[in-house]
């Protein structure tokens, strides 16, 4: 008789976006439990933030449908929101898991029938337009939101406004008295889809994003083109919200810089080829866009979609890394350079410049459990130690800088790997 | 053809890059740039001259040898610095701008008449004399790069200022005999000989 090395058959998947809902459903799907901890109110992770997907062009609603579907009708997966790991111990098999679970004051007796909002008057940032718009503080994160169930900002708990929202709630779903938990749970493998976030563009200070309002980032832009977005879906300038018709993207703000990120972010050339077809979707003929770059980096099969907006007359490239931006006295930026192909120096003024911000692993600045191996990046390679020694693995935008295909791909494979430590444990323990 | 230019071209062929690396300060990071245009566009002096560090760094590898070592550009670099710190792959730009300016003196292939170039010769060859700087000399010296009649009018145009450091002690005019020396100029000498010979044989050059 062999020791019985696990505790628990179960899986952790941490993070719900849409590397974390393929993993959890994956494994679930053959027959494993798995708990899917996600630390916002809501799953889907950066995804539902875009406006079109590359190379089809087509809503991230569909994609995020289709597994939210699959998610309602299997009962092998516990979703908790606004949960986050606190700490990991133990090994391959057998860990132990500490979730914090922070209050979300409203329970799941929850309509969405929102009014809730409606009777409270306090604002908070709204978390998912990246900075671009305002939300009151009681709150759906998004329409595609999973659970769709609100939200009470914590600033207003304790105060007159969270007793207005409380007041407003006929089905007594408001619950000022929630406190923070924490929970500690068994488990055999660990899964982390924790993702990527956009690179603090503050810190390219020659691009001053810091500085002029028309200097703005991808991940804005979609935001922009987003008819759910702040501006319905218009192109207009944050300075004065005049019409962006001449748009620059400047490509690795933030990547492949040895003073920044050293990697190539890999999705940034194929997103902002894509958000030139957002202006000219916006705009038609009159809208320009204008690529600087270093070089074009549209991998394998996407070298199709390259092709395809090469041909579009209102789309030009420039090959040259932008050296700097200025503004002129009606807020324009201009931009500043010379280009590879000729050397020629340039200033080119544009109505708007958007930076194709580099993806940065979400999880730089949270503490991950000591025997993960990261690469020069920070993205999750995987656990240390042998083959035997595996029971955590990276999947997803959290283990390299991926699109939504490949992240899908990504988090397969981890799902596979998880359910083999599961089945060797059983094995195990049956013995 | 200077002996020494004579050698570096037998030595190395056609392969310039492989003579940068082995020759030049930094030279082997020349391979490392990715030609994005950051330290063009970043340099104050862009405008101004023929050969941007980008180009410079393309010519390189290109093997446009007589060109880069002929360019008159890495001698109008004024260590600001600002391409360095923004360059993506961490080229030491400026360093590797003053070797091959360097490198192209000591070939004796540097533009003749290069004002940078004239002044760095005069102060080199003023230091290692006594050790010290003579700030006399060395400004006497450079005003009259240019010929007697030119020398005579920019030194009475400086007059004022020569009376004014005079009278705050920080111009003696004795200097002019000589001036003073460091305290063991045998020892110095020695130091800048050695200093050579080592940088002779990591480099390659038969003297
Ligand atoms: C401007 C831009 C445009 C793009 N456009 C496209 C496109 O058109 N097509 C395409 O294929 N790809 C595109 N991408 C890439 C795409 O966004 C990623 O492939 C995708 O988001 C990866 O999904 P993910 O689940 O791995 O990570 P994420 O979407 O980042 O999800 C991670 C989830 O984990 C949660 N989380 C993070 N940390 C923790 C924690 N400690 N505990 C618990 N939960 C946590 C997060 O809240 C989030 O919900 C684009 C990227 C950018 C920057
Ligand atoms: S908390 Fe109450 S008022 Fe607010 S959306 Fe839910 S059911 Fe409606
Ligand atoms: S994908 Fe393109 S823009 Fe993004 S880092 Fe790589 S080369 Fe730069
Ligand atoms: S900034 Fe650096 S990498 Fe870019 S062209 Fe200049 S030397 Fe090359
Ligand atoms: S250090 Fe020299 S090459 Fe570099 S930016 Fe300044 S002047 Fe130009």
């Amino acid at each position: 008789m062999t020791a019985s090395i696990a505790t628990s058959q179960a899986i952790l998947v941490v993070g719900g976006g849409i590397s974390g809902m393929t993993a959890a459903l994956e494994a679930a799907e053959c027959g494993k439990q798995v708990i899917l901890a996600e630390k916002t109110p809501t799953l889907g992770g950066r995804t539902a933030l875009l406006y079109r997907y590359f190379p089809k062009m087509c809503h991230p609603t569909c994609g995020l449908e289709i597994n939210l579907r699959r998610l309602k009708g299997n009962r092998n997966v516990r979703v908790m929101t606004m949960t986050e790991v606190l700490a990991v111990t133990g090994r391959r098999g057998d860990y132990t898991v500490t979730l914090k679970v922070s209050p979300r004051y409203v329970t799941e007796s929850c309509t969405g029938c929102g009014d809730c909002a409606n009777a409270v008057s306090a604002e908070i940032d709204n978390p998912y337009e990246y900075g671009l718009a305002k939300t009151r503080a009681a709150y759906l994160p998004h329409a595609m939101a999973y659970p769709q169930r609100y939200v009470i900002d914590p600033s207003i708990v304790g105060t007159p406004e969270g007793e207005k929202a409380k007041a407003a709630c006929k089905f007594g779903a408001v619950d000022l008295e929630m406190k923070e938990e924490t929970v500690e749970i068994k488990v055999g493998a660990v899964i982390w889809a924790t993702g990527w976030k956009p690179y603090d563009a503050a810190k390219i200070q020659p691009y001053g994003y810091d500085r002029f309002a028309n200097v703005i980032t991808s991940v804005e832009f979609e935001r922009l083109a987003d008819p759910h977005g702040p501006t319905g879906g218009k192109i207009l300038r944050p300075s004065d919200g005049k019409e962006a018709k001449d748009i620059a993207f400047i490509q690795c703000a933030g990547s492949r810089d040895e003073n920044h990120l050293r990697h190539c972010s890999r999705i940034c050339c194929m997103a902002s080829l894509k958000q030139t077809q957002y202006v000219r979707e916006a705009w038609g003929d009159a809208g320009k866009s204008t690529v600087y770059y270093i070089d074009i980096r549209a991998i394998d099969r996407f070298e199709d979609f390259y092709q395809m907006v090469q041909k579009d007359a209102t789309v030009s490239f420039v090959k040259s890394k932008v050296a700097k931006i200025v503004e002129d006295k009606e807020s324009n930026p201009v931009l500043h350079g010379v280009d590879t192909e000729g050397y020629h120096r340039y200033a080119t003024t544009h109505d708007l410049a958007v930076l194709a911000i580099g993806m940065e692993p979400e999880a730089n600045g949270i503490k991950l459990p000591d025997d993960m191996l990261l690469d020069s990046s920070g993205f999750i390679e995987g656990c240390k130690g042998t083959a035997e020694d595996q029971g955590m693995f990276g999947a997803g935008a959290a283990s390299s800088p991926l699109d939504v295909n490949r992240s899908v791909q990504s988090a397969t494979a981890a799902a596979l790997r998880a359910i083999k430590v599961i089945h060797k444990t059983a094995r195990t323990e049956q013995v | 053809m200077s002996n020494a230019n004579v050698q570096a071209v037998a030595r190395y062929q056609n392969d310039f890059l492989r003579e940068v690396e082995e020759r030049v300060e930094e030279g082997h990071m020349v391979k490392m740039c990715m030609q994005c245009g950051v330290c063009a566009g970043s340099c104050p002096f862009g405008p101004d001259w023929e050969h941007s560090p980008q180009k410079i760094f393309m010519m390189i590898r290109a093997g446009k040898r007589d060109e880069v070592l002929g360019s008159d550009s890495m001698f109008m670099c004024t260590s600001c610095y600002s391409c360095i710190v923004r360059c993506p792959r961490e080229l030491p730009i400026t360093h590797i701008m003053h070797g091959l300016a360097n490198y192209a003196h000591r070939l004796g292939l540097a533009p003749k008449g290069q004002p940078t170039r004239e002044f760095a010769t005069l102060f080199w060859n003023n230091l290692v004399k006594k050790g010290r700087v003579n700030e006399l000399t060395l400004t006497l010296g450079h005003y009259f790069t240019n010929g007697l009649v030119s020398g005579i009018k920019t030194a009475l145009g400086m007059q004022r200022i020569g009376l004014g450091l005079f009278l705050a002690k920080r111009l003696n005019p004795m200097e002019i005999f000589g001036g003073h020396g460091v305290k063991d100029l045998k020892g110095f000498h020695a130091i800048v000989a050695k200093a050579k010979e080592i940088e002779d044989r990591k480099k390659g050059f038969t003297a």
